[in-house]
């Protein structure tokens, strides 16, 4: 009974982690039809670009409470450096291709990424946990939490809601919902496709950079940080239907939740569970709880 | 019955093999060991692809012929390669038998996500349980053939050499699966699915059937690559191993069963040398040659050699 | 003459939409049967329900005396019941003669021929002779041999109607149902290309029931005459009695659209 309020905590905070990191994957295969490999790339880079201008920052003696804004502007910085390269200068001539053979360019571009941020960084880890510790801690339950924890909440929350506003307030929100929904009509329409693509890819990578990030803080930042980050989207995005935000929102949730519970009682399974309920969802309900793609079954 | 093309393709293989192992240095006859244990995963691919299907979830059968290897070794004091090579088979085969009735039913990219996920399930289990080792993994027993221990000069030799008579074998098997009504659906399935049924066979049956056999393969490499690195660890179920996989089977193409082992060793060379030219960069050179194999040679290396019979 | 495929009752309907009410029909058996109507009327309806892609809502079908409704399409093609398509499907990646070659290839697949210990070449059952054969006799009634090595992605539309046709005589089929086999087709190709089509598959003894929208070809081909509109038949009579029928010139062949 007790053990509630602590799993509820964690899950919590665990599905708005998981909800930052997936949301842009579910964003850009929603109106590009593409699994996009690079999405843990970017959440790579977003979490070194953080670290490492936040450590500059903080070592200069600036202010730490903007710190945060660091983040931000690393996570900004590094998805415009490479985002709209890798859309304008290679993705944007494989539209024409079978999507798994998209997606393979995406795992070579990820490759390819995972080495550059080597070649960038180093492969010394890098720990900036001033902003973490720096917001000092409440407490649930009896346990201590760190109250940085509901910034990533709040981040999450924040996102969630500003998506929604553009999508469905917006004149550019609903050229892109009329994107997802039929791109070859769109473009007879007269909507320029291709720059809601580029801006697609480049919104999505910096949500992923985002989430990288902001996680920086409470982890070591080493290569292979993104490795993880993918296949837990994929999860996500499964659940709650490929190319649906609100499905992000609740497959974050679930997964959430889910690992929550599994850590608290039996840790032993933790993953286990998560992918079989990617599983069950691709089983029973293929085009996940809120999808919209129709999936080829027989 | 005059054998064919293919056949005396595979026959010129082994003898290579047997008689150029003997000048291959120690390292040389390692990596061409693992190439065959990686080919065999991929030729299983290849089955699979000829159907339209690309499985992201290979590992998954990879680590169960490993990890029965180890199992083997730990319960048995078994280090026979044939005998762990067919445990591996067996029981990958009958996984696949059973979570075949679930993924016939799938196509395109949701294929390609349950089989990642079933993979991840079984790396979930493994990566925490205590009794296989966890994230350390185990080591296997030294390796035997037919119950005998090759001198230490010899074993990496000999288990070269076995590796290619079971790789080559099963080859030559699957080629001539290939040309049974049953293994000739697979094209016609990727083509137009719906006039294979209308005219009475069973789609599901046949990509069920293919499932399978690309199990037992992946079986039969992942022990086979186990008892050769002598180490296994769940990161043999992760989804970068699939990734790999997939990587090596469009890098070699579907153009004929020697093309996955030919891919493979063109994969492990490309693998060495860049980790030695820069073992921070070896990533981006792979990622490079999978954008320029996808790019320019979309049919795989295998198409170079058929390209040059058709001028 | 007996009848060899017998609907009784046939009623579907999507939602609002009635697709079939009441569908009754016995075909006999070696007959020509065509079915005319406006598009929407039922008759891609209920030729999807014979060959057991669509099952019907109440009803029953009968092939020689058997139950078949509720059978999977793949079953009841191997029973000898077998389609055309309005839109061909062939294998676009490979040749004329390829692709006649897989569908003798998945004759042998059914009947468990040919397999992995299997020596030699069989015969293909019902052509009493190995694929290669069987093949190459087919697409010489269908006037394709030239064609062979062509993608059959690259024939003309009337070649390609007929290579789906062919396809489908692999199977030997007892009862062919053609889905407009010369819609596409030029208007001076139609009577040629149906001339092929009837020569080759009433040599091979099939019960034919064939969707046309062409009059001329109905009134020519067709022994008898199956009128639909609204899901329902409105007629059922040799051609000329059904091609003057007045609720067939009220609904199928001209003037107003009730």
């Amino acid at each position: 009974m007790s053990q509630i309020g602590p799993v509820l905590v964690d899950g919590v905070i665990y599905s708005a982690w998981l909800f930052i990191a997936a949301v842009g994957l579910t964003l850009v295969y929603g109106v590009m039809k593409i699994l996009n490999v690079t999405h843990g790339s970017f959440y790579a880079l977003g979490a070194y670009a953080g670290a490492s201008l936040t450590g500059a920052w903080l070592a200069r003696g600036y202010p730490p409470m903007l710190s945060y804004a660091v983040l931000l502007g690393g996570a900004l910085l590094v998805t415009l450096v490479f985002a709209p390269a890798i859309e304008r200068g290679l993705l944007r001539f494989m539209y024409a291709k079978d999507e798994v053979v998209i997606l393979l360019v995406t795992y070579a571009l990820f490759l390819i990424l995972e080495d550059t941020i080597k070649l960038i960084w180093g492969v010394n880890p890098y720990f900036v946990a001033e902003p973490y510790a720096l917001l000092g801690s409440f407490e649930v339950g009896g346990l201590r939490y760190p109250t940085y924890n509901l910034i990533l909440v709040g981040l999450a929350l924040a996102l969630s809601a500003g998506l929604a506003w553009v999508l469905h307030s917006t004149r550019v929100g609903k050229l892109l919902l009329a994107v997802i929904h039929d791109p070859e009509m769109s473009r007879a329409l007269g909507v320029n496709v291709d720059r809601f693509y580029l801006v697609t890819f480049t919104l999505g990578s910096l949500l992923a950079a985002l989430g990288g990030s902001f996680t920086a803080p409470t982890v070591s930042v080493v290569p292979g940080l993104g490795v993880d980050v993918i296949v837990l989207s994929f999860a996500v995005v499964v659940i709650g239907g490929l190319g649906s935000l609100p499905g992000a929102a609740l497959g974050a949730v679930i997964v959430g939740l889910v690992r929550s519970v599994s850590v608290h009682y039996l840790p032993q399974v933790e993953l286990f569970v998560i992918y079989s309920v990617m599983a069950l969802v691709l089983a029973f309900r293929p085009r996940g709880l809120f999808g919209l793609a129709e999936p080829r079954k027989i | 019955m005059k054998p064919d093309r293919t056949s005396l393709l595979l026959g010129a293989i082994l003898a290579a093999v047997v008689l150029g192992g003997l000048a291959l240095p120690q390292w040389t006859l390692f990596i061409l060991t693992v190439a065959f244990a990686q080919g065999l995963v991929v030729l299983g691919l290849m089955l699979l692809q000829r159907a339209g299907l690309v499985s992201f979830g290979q590992a998954l059968f990879y680590c169960i012929g490993a990890y029965t290897a180890g199992g083997l070794g730990r319960a048995f004091g078994t280090g026979d390669l044939f005998v762990q090579m067919a445990a591996g088979a067996a029981a990958a085969a009958l996984v696949a038998l059973m979570l075949g009735f679930l993924l016939a039913r799938y196509r395109g990219i949701f294929f390609g996500l349950l089989s990642l996920a079933l993979s991840m399930i079984f790396y979930g289990l493994i990566v925490k349980s205590e009794a296989l080792g966890s994230t350390d993994g185990m080591n296997l027993v030294k390796s035997t053939l037919f119950g005998v221990r090759p001198d230490a000069g010899w074993v990496r030799y000999a288990m070269a050499v076995a590796a290619a008579c079971v790789a080559l074998g099963a080859a030559l098997l699957t080629h001539r699966y290939l040309r049974t009504p049953l293994g000739r659906l697979g094209p016609a399935i990727k083509d137009n699915e719906i006039r294979v049924e209308y005219m009475g066979a069973s789609v599901r049956y046949a990509i069920h059937v293919n499932y399978v056999i690309a199990a037992t393969l992946a079986g039969a490499g992942g022990a086979l690559a186990a008892t050769t690195v002598g180490h296994i660890d769940p990161e043999m179920a992760y989804w970068t191993t699939s990734g790999e996989f997939v990587f090596i089977a469009i890098l070699s193409g579907a153009g004929s069963v020697v093309a996955p082992f030919f891919g493979a060793l063109v994969f492990g060379a490309i693998h060495t040398i860049a980790y030695d030219l820069s073992p921070n960069t070896w990533q981006m050179s792979m990622g490079a040659a999978l954008l320029l194999a996808i790019v320019f040679l979309p049919d795989g290396l295998w198409s170079l050699f058929l390209r040059r019979k058709a001028a | 003459m007996p009848s060899i495929l017998e609907a009784q009752g046939l009623n579907k309907s999507f939602g609002a939409v009635i697709a079939a009410e009441g569908v009754t029909a016995a075909i006999e058996k070696d007959s020509v049967v065509g079915l005319i109507g406006t598009n929407g009327a039922g008759k891609t309806t209920f030729i999807n329900m014979i060959t057991g892609y669509l099952k019907p809502d109440s009803g029953s079908i009968h092939y020689e005396g058997r139950d078949i409704t509720a059978l999977a399409p793949r079953d009841i093609a191997r029973l000898g019941i077998c389609r055309s398509f309005q839109i061909p499907q062939l294998y676009s990646s490979l040749s004329v003669r390829e692709n006649m070659l897989m569908a003798m290839g998945i004759m042998l697949h059914n009947a468990d021929l040919g397999g992995f210990f299997s020596v030699g070449r069989p015969n293909v059952p019902g052509h009493d002779a190995p694929a290669e054969e069987a093949a190459d006799r087919i697409l010489g009634c269908f006037g394709l041999a030239e064609y062979g090595d062509r993608n059959a992605q690259v024939l003309p539309g009337g070649m390609r109607k007929l290579l789906d046709i062919a396809l489908t005589m692999a199977a030997k089929p007892r009862v062919l149902l053609l889905d407009e086999p010369t819609s596409g087709v030029s208007a001076q190709e139609k009577f040629g290309i149906m001339e092929v089509i009837m020569q080759a598959v009433k040599a091979e003894g099939a019960t034919v029931i064939f969707v046309e929208h062409d009059m001329e070809v109905v009134s020519r081909f067709a022994g008898r005459v199956l009128a639909f509109y609204d899901g329902r038949i409105i007629a059922d009579a040799p051609p000329e009695a059904a091609l003057n029928d007045a609720e067939v010139r009220r609904y199928v062949v001209g003037g107003v659209h009730a």
